[in-house]
């Protein structure tokens, strides 16, 4: 066995390099391009928004003067459509999760459950939106209202909290489930007791996560009928007399963040697309922060927590 | 942890042993509940199909399934109605594509990257990031479409209308990369460090190791992250309603204005919407055709992960 | 980096004469994981047409040592390796940082414990490191694959089949798919590590009498958890513990009369 003449070989693991060389400019490049362009156009939206970002802009109502107009009646539509969701999605996706982890038998019918969920998860957002249009808008008579936007920004976040329940209980050992059984406890003991207390960080994770794509949602908000000009605010849900809970404003019509947005944006006027921009950042800010928040917690779960 | 029953239970030891019918009792009715809330996830699946199908059936009454399909004109609101989805099936390929042809090579090249060539530090660095990129509201990356991107690519080719799909398509492909990259680069990280260094002890290089073996073992994986680019592409509503106008034309040429089915979708329920008009209808049966679209991603999806499933 | 690729004839010659049955030994070579010092002071000869063995207790080094000789090390950050591995006959020390781990790996092979085929066609797997070395004529792949799969003793079992997918493979089958793939790029010496510890008995019988029949063509030197095994093909038995050759002999030697206590303590079964 004579090795191959070592001169051509030389020459071939040289080319070799030479190629593995070209691949690693391109990727660094590709990698700087999609973060650099990424980031400019950000760069550029807070340039163009940071003049209009006053506390006025916060606390004022939306106005055919653009330098006059706020966010207050969005935010607060915003806050108050993410309570409904959160109210919402957080109970039936945890549960959900929880069945398919702890209790679903492997049969035909846990199985449809779980390809429905993967691809509940593929269906676009405003397929979302009709489906309230017609269910809870039309069929159910809550009209173009928070809650309406509450339920159907929840039915979308819905696979992503059960997704991540999933994930987080199963990060839990079996030797904890079969430890809280050999102690006497029910399978609802070992599972309210133990596995979700353990996997809380998780879980909320998934729920930051899904909140956060929620409240940049805009399509299935704009197809239910929201309307863009809102010069009030939602009825307050605290009130002075008894019971001094009101869920009035349940029913109320809100305008939220990104359609603002949207709303400014679609105008033709310069003055209105500063504002747009002003809202964006403040719309990117509140998304990053709640994502940025749930990637830390994910981090630190896993540095923390040795099992 | 035990229950309150077990007070009033008898103190001999033959009696402990026996199931307490209050707690079993108690232990099926959470998991019927909670069983109810996984099929509640179901239910919103025939909900969506009950609801376009219901919704959208009455214009079927109108117009024949033919000139739905094979119509060339999409004017449901003009005195002459037509009824041609496959003007806003156009739009919508158009944008897709372009911003395909973005995302899919940049979002590979950095999965590529990030997975067999990046060090550790820098991939932890990224990961993180393109997360977070993937979380940025597509009303956002509509207002960069219109406002930033269009005049600048104006200032290159001045006769480019203000309303385009080249522009929304592009700042749709790169909202995607982020989301083809960090699933892609997923799916090469599960494959086995011992494929690798089977490639690299025959004196392979990290390139040919990456192509020749980690692509084809992650394949299944990477073809998944494609098909939820494209469905993501098909589905995306905002950024084509601000930036690639909303008025239905029959073209495939990304430098003209159209409309998608989604921005379409978007157009009619900006204006006054009465339940049973004619408009009302009309995004239901778009809405149901976009529907059909997904699913038959979703399928190839599913198809493409089991052909080829991992054979590692 | 093109320019690190230097030859292994270039780097450094050496004046002493190889002894002629020599592939490689080991000098003094010392290796540190991060802050841990897994090999220490190893010297120990690899001679041709034959087949050198290395024991001990798990975590003592033995695959470590292996994984040495192709630079596998290199892959990850961290490592740091102290003293030489010389190759013969060419004399060079092949974890010179001169020298390219690249053309290090295409000359010694490797097999590993778990079978490792590529997802590919029994076919492609063998032709893989043909193709990375740039021969890409079709007759000339087909006959070395073909050479190969014979060598590794698969050749009448895939015969008809050679398009399907290895995994479909057994285990047994797939570890001499894996040989097939080593031996296809004319290696000098194939690194074996612990190739038979996934497989059942039947299929490390008939990996052990192929290791016996390559011996005749190439040096080999295994990793094996297993004594018996070490005993029945090998010619040289090495004895490692935490990191250093306590015994190194002719196998028959070494597990009948070994020199030292800790060696006799081992092979009877008193630790590890």
């Amino acid at each position: 066995m004579t090795p191959a003449p070592t001169h051509d070989l030389r020459q071939l693991i040289a080319r070799h390099r030479l190629w593995e060389q070209a691949f690693t400019i391109l990727g660094l490049l590709a990698l700087l391009i999609g973060l650099l362009v990424l980031l400019g156009l950000f760069l550029q939206l807070a340039v163009t928004g940071a003049p209009r970002l006053t506390p006025e802009f916060f606390t004022a109502f939306p106005s055919r003067l653009a330098e006059k107009a706020g966010i207050l009646s969005a935010w607060v539509g915003s806050l108050l459509v993410m309570l409904v969701t959160a109210c919402t999605a957080i109970p039936l996706g945890v549960a959900a999760g929880v069945y398919l982890e702890e209790y679903a038998p492997k049969n035909w019918l846990t199985a449809i459950i779980e390809i429905n969920v993967m691809n509940l998860a593929g269906v676009p957002s405003i397929i979302y939106g009709l489906l309230a249009l017609g269910l809870f808008v039309y069929q159910f008579g809550f009209g173009q209202s928070i809650l309406s936007a509450g339920l159907t920004l929840a039915l979308l976040i819905l696979p992503i909290v059960i997704v991540a329940t999933r994930e987080a209980l199963r990060a839990v050992p079996g030797s904890i489930r079969e430890a809280a059984y050999a102690l006497g406890a029910t399978r609802w003991q070992m599972v309210s007791q133990h596995v979700v207390p353990y996997s809380a960080g998780g879980v909320m994770t998934g729920v930051i996560i899904g909140l956060s794509r929620a409240i940049g949602e805009t399509a299935p908000i704009i197809t239910i009928g929201a309307l863009t000009f809102i010069a009030f605010l939602p009825t307050p849900p605290v009130t002075g007399e008894f019971p001094f809970l009101s869920f009035q404003w349940l029913k109320d019509p809100f305008t939220v963040l990104p359609i603002q947005m949207f709303n400014w944006t679609s105008r033709p006027e310069e003055a209105f697309q500063l504002n747009a921009a002003a809202a964006g950042v403040v719309l990117l800010v509140m998304t990053l922060t709640m994502n940025a928040v749930a990637i830390w917690l994910r981090y630190r779960i896993r540095r923390t927590i040795k099992w | 942890m035990t229950n309150e029953a077990d007070a009033n239970a008898p103190p001999t030891p033959g009696h402990r042993l026996v199931r307490r019918r209050g707690r079993q009792l108690r232990e099926r009715f959470i998991e019927v509940l909670l069983f109810l809330a996984a099929a509640s996830s179901v239910a919103i699946t025939f909900a969506i199909v009950f609801i376009l199908v219901k919704e959208a059936l009455p214009l079927f009454r109108e117009v024949s399934l033919l000139d739905f399909l094979t119509d060339r004109q999409w004017t449901p609101l003009f005195d002459d109605a037509h009824f041609g989805i496959m003007t806003l099936i156009a739009g919508t390929a158009t944008t897709t594509a372009v911003a395909l042809l973005v995302a899919i090579p940049m979002g590979t090249v950095i999965a590529i990257y990030l997975s067999e060539f990046a060090s550790h530090r820098l991939r932890e660095t990224v990961k993180p990031i393109l997360e977070l990129l993937g979380a940025v509201p597509t009303v956002v990356f509509g207002y960069f479409a219109l406002l930033v991107v269009t005049p600048l690519l104006q200032t290159l080719y001045p006769a480019l209308p203000g309303f385009n799909m080249l522009s929304a398509g592009l700042v749709m492909g790169i909202m995607i990369i982020p989301y083809v990259g960090s699933v892609s680069e997923d799916a090469m990280r599960a494959v086995p460090m011992h494929l690798r260094e089977g490639s690299y002890a025959m004196g392979a290089t990290r390139l040919q190791t990456a192509v020749r073996v980690v692509m084809p073992a992650a394949f299944s994986g990477v073809a998944a992250a494609w098909i939820l680019g494209i469905s993501r592409a098909v589905g995306e509503t905002m950024i084509v309603a601000i930036a690639a106008g909303m008025q239905p034309n029959f073209t495939v040429n990304p430098l003209e204005p159209a409309a998608t089915i989604s921005a379409f979708i978007v157009q009619v329920c900006l204006g006054d919407l009465p339940h049973d008009s004619l408009g009302y209808k009309t995004i239901f049966a778009a809405g149901l055709t976009l529907m059909l679209f997904t699913l038959l991603f979703n399928i190839l999806g599913y198809w493409l992960r089991k052909r080829f499933r991992e054979i590692y | 980096m093109v320019e690190l690729a230097v030859n292994i004839l270039d780097a450094a010659p050496r004046n002493e004469p190889a002894p002629a049955a020599l592939k490689a030994e080991s000098r003094n070579l010392n290796f540190h994981y991060g802050g841990f010092h897994a090999l220490k002071n190893i010297t120990l000869p690899v001679f041709d047409h034959s087949i050198t063995a290395l024991i001990g207790p798990s975590g003592c080094g033995k695959s470590t040592f292996l994984r040495c000789f192709n630079r596998m090390h290199d892959l990850y950050p961290g490592n740091r390796y102290q003293g030489e591995i010389v190759l013969h006959p060419d004399n060079v020390n092949i974890l010179d940082p001169q020298v390219d781990p690249i053309e290090v790996r295409m000359r010694i092979s490797m097999v590993f414990q778990k079978p490792n085929p590529f997802p590919k066609s029994i076919f492609e797997n063998v032709a893989y490191g043909l193709k990375v070395r740039g021969i890409t004529r079709r007759d000339q792949v087909a006959a070395k694959v073909e050479q190969a799969l014979r060598g590794a003793a698969l050749w009448n079992e895939v015969k008809d089949r050679l398009n399907d997918l290895a995994s479909n493979l057994s285990g047994g089958q797939q570890q001499r798919l894996c040989i097939a793939r080593a031996l296809a790029i004319d290696p000098e010496l194939i690194l074996f590590d612990e190739p038979t510890s996934a497989l059942d008995p039947i299929a490390t019988a008939s990996i052990e009498e192929l290791m016996l029949e390559l011996k005749e063509q190439v040096a080999i030197l295994i990793v094996t958890h297993n004594m018996q095994q070490a005993a029945r093909v090998s010619d040289h038995t090495a004895f490692l513990y935490m990191g250093e050759v306590i015994e190194f002999n002719e196998t028959k030697k070494l597990f009948t009369m070994p020199d030292k206590k800790q060696t006799e303590d081992y092979i009877t079964g008193r630790f590890g």
